[in-house]
């Protein structure tokens, strides 16, 4: 137990990450490896701080780089400690060959990311680029779209991970800056209630118990790698179970509900968004003010699970629209969005069918303005109003230059 | 008789080859592929043998992963002076020895470096290498002379 109690108020204002480092220290995180960069140092360099005051009984693990930071959680992890990090963008990336194996392990750690976009050119602001990364590592990613739910969601991941059913490590996302870096209203929860609501940490197979050894990160060629990787996919999907059950229950403490997608507006939407982080925000002001003033039926689904993707839930909540405008901010290296791609499938699969168009903005930290979202809620409008895509399939939104866009409608 | 040792171990569960011969389904297999090294508590292992110990099946000591080899060496009891050498420098803990004494060679672990044949200290050498395919008793009549230090 923590030698000092530390002094909360109701409300506190906090940015996302000092939001997330609380969680952290609420949780009473074991072991902590980590490696700084913008935007995400705060996170861990709070925590180091609540350990040397001693709010924390726990241990600060300085590392060498990134890939250093998560080995060491997956050792400290594996060995059956609660362990948690923090990275970004080019940490992320050099962490990702061990995210592979923290995943492959069922190692439930929790990876705060602030994201921010990949270089070259270097950048520090926000994009998606570093989440997309890792959207294919087995770990379950959610996201958070300001302080508050940065902080509840981080409460949130070490119940769903460390859930013996589950067992798997989870990201909690958050937009670098915009959310990491603007301080909020921040309600969180009492000390008590939060460690009581994550709950003591239950090992399994771990390295300390020294009556039953075992190995970990064993080798397997053709003959067994399929199945374990299989078995491991099933599993990632089997936490969709789990996660509601855990926002449930938080609902309950909180008051604060969490769907694995976001709907807003969309009772009687005719046209919707799909985007992630603080775009979602963004997307809600504008859809609200184009009924308020145009008549546009718009709406906003948003992705509060992004692994395991959320397939079912996406097609329930956009069946019934026209035209969907989904918001990839991630630079998509010669391909459509995969947010696009992936909405796309989950649509192809209902009996409507919407036009479903792809816009790429927002990289490198390039602001996107309501006026912006109206502008793709408009496109939508004409979309529906026309019955086919009337724009390129993929554009570009804020870009400055003359108008990029790719792929056309196949029309008889 | 050298291999004494290992057939304990190849009697209670049978040496097979790592992965296994029983190949089960993506449900049967264990969580995050972690494999446990012995079958029960082994709170009080650290003191006895490996023969005494029960490992599991998916510990390397009852499979073999020697398929690769393709010299061997063969150890002659009769010139050997037990003096550990080849038991230090071995890298896969595949020289076998009880009581300071030389007992012969775990082929179901044996890689075939040579490295014990290397720092075999012996005149001739108790341990050489010969073709995987050779049978010992051949390689053992085939055994060279003791060397006559040359008079300067």
């Amino acid at each position: 137990m923590p030698k000092e109690k530390f002094e909360l108020n109701e409300r506190e204002v906090w940015d996302g990450n000092y939001a997330a480092s609380q969680a952290m220290r609420q949780a009473q995180v074991d072991v902590m490896a980590a490696y700084p960069i913008t935007p995400s140092t705060p996170i861990v360099e709070n925590y180091g701080s609540y350990v040397a005051n001693g709010y924390v009984d726990g241990e600060f693990v300085m590392v060498e780089s990134e890939h250093a930071a998560m080995s060491a959680c997956v050792g400290a992890s594996a060995a059956g400690g609660r362990v948690a990090t923090a990275t970004s963008s080019q940490g992320f990336a050099l962490m990702v060959e061990v995210l592979y194996q923290a995943s492959g392990m069922r190692l439930p750690i929790v990876l705060n990311v602030v994201n921010r976009a990949l270089a070259s050119p270097l950048n520090v602001r926000g994009d998606h680029s570093d989440m997309y990364l890792g959207r294919d590592s087995g770990w379950i990613q959610l996201d958070a779209y300001n302080a508050q739910e940065a902080y509840d969601l981080a409460l949130c991941a070490f119940r769903i991970g460390e859930n013996h059913s589950v067992r798997l490590p989870v990201m909690v996302h958050q937009d670098g800056f915009v959310t990491s870096h603007t301080a909020q209203n921040v309600y969180p929860l009492s000390d008590e209630e939060a460690y009581n609501f994550v709950g003591d940490f239950k090992p399994v197979d771990d390295m300390l118990d020294f009556s039953r050894p075992v190995t970990y990160g064993a080798q397997t060629e053709e003959d067994w790698h399929f199945e374990h990787k299989a078995k491991q996919h099933k599993a990632l999907m089997d936490s969709r179970k789990v996660i509601d059950e855990v926002f449930a229950e938080f609902k309950k403490l909180s008051g604060r509900e969490y769907k694995r997608v976001e709907s807003y507006m969309m009772e009687d939407a005719e046209v919707a968004i799909v985007a992630l982080g603080t775009t979602v925000e963004t997307a809600r002001v504008a859809a609200m003010e184009l009924r308020e003033k145009e008549g546009i039926k718009a709406g906003v689904v948003s992705p509060r699970v992004f692994r395991p993707f959320p397939f079912d839930l996406i097609r329930d909540a956009l069946e019934n629209v026209k035209a969907v405008g989904v918001m990839d901010r991630s630079s998509p290296g010669g391909a459509m969005g995969a947010l696009f791609n992936e909405v796309s499938a989950a649509l192809y699969t209902t009996p409507n069918r919407p036009l479903v168009s792809n816009y790429i903005y927002g990289l490198g930290g390039r602001d996107c303005s309501v006026e912006d979202l109206k502008e793709v809620f408009r496109d939508q409008k004409a979309n529906a109003d026309a019955g086919h895509i009337t724009t390129p399939i993929q554009q570009f939104s804020g870009l400055r230059g003359p108008k990029l866009g790719f792929f056309e409608t196949k029309r008889s | 008789m050298p291999q004494d040792l290992k057939l304990k171990a190849a009697q209670k569960r049978g040496i097979h080859q790592l992965g296994g011969d029983e190949l089960v389904g993506w449900d049967e297999v264990t969580q995050g592929v972690i494999l446990t090294s012995f079958e029960g508590d082994a709170s009080d292992i650290a003191h006895k043998k490996a023969e005494e110990r029960n490992y599991s099946d998916f510990n390397s000591y009852t499979a073999t992963v020697a398929p690769w080899r393709v010299i061997k060496p063969v150890f002659n009891r009769d010139i050997c002076i037990d003096c550990q050498n080849c038991w230090v420098w071995c890298p896969d803990s595949s020289i076998i020895s009880r009581d300071k004494q030389m007992l012969g060679i775990d082929y179901d672990h044996c890689k075939g470096c040579e490295v014990c044949s290397q720092v075999c200290p012996t005149n001739p050498k108790s341990l050489l290498m010969f073709s995987e395919y050779e049978e010992l008793d051949v390689a053992l009549s085939q055994w060279p002379e003791k060397k006559k230090k040359e008079k300067k």
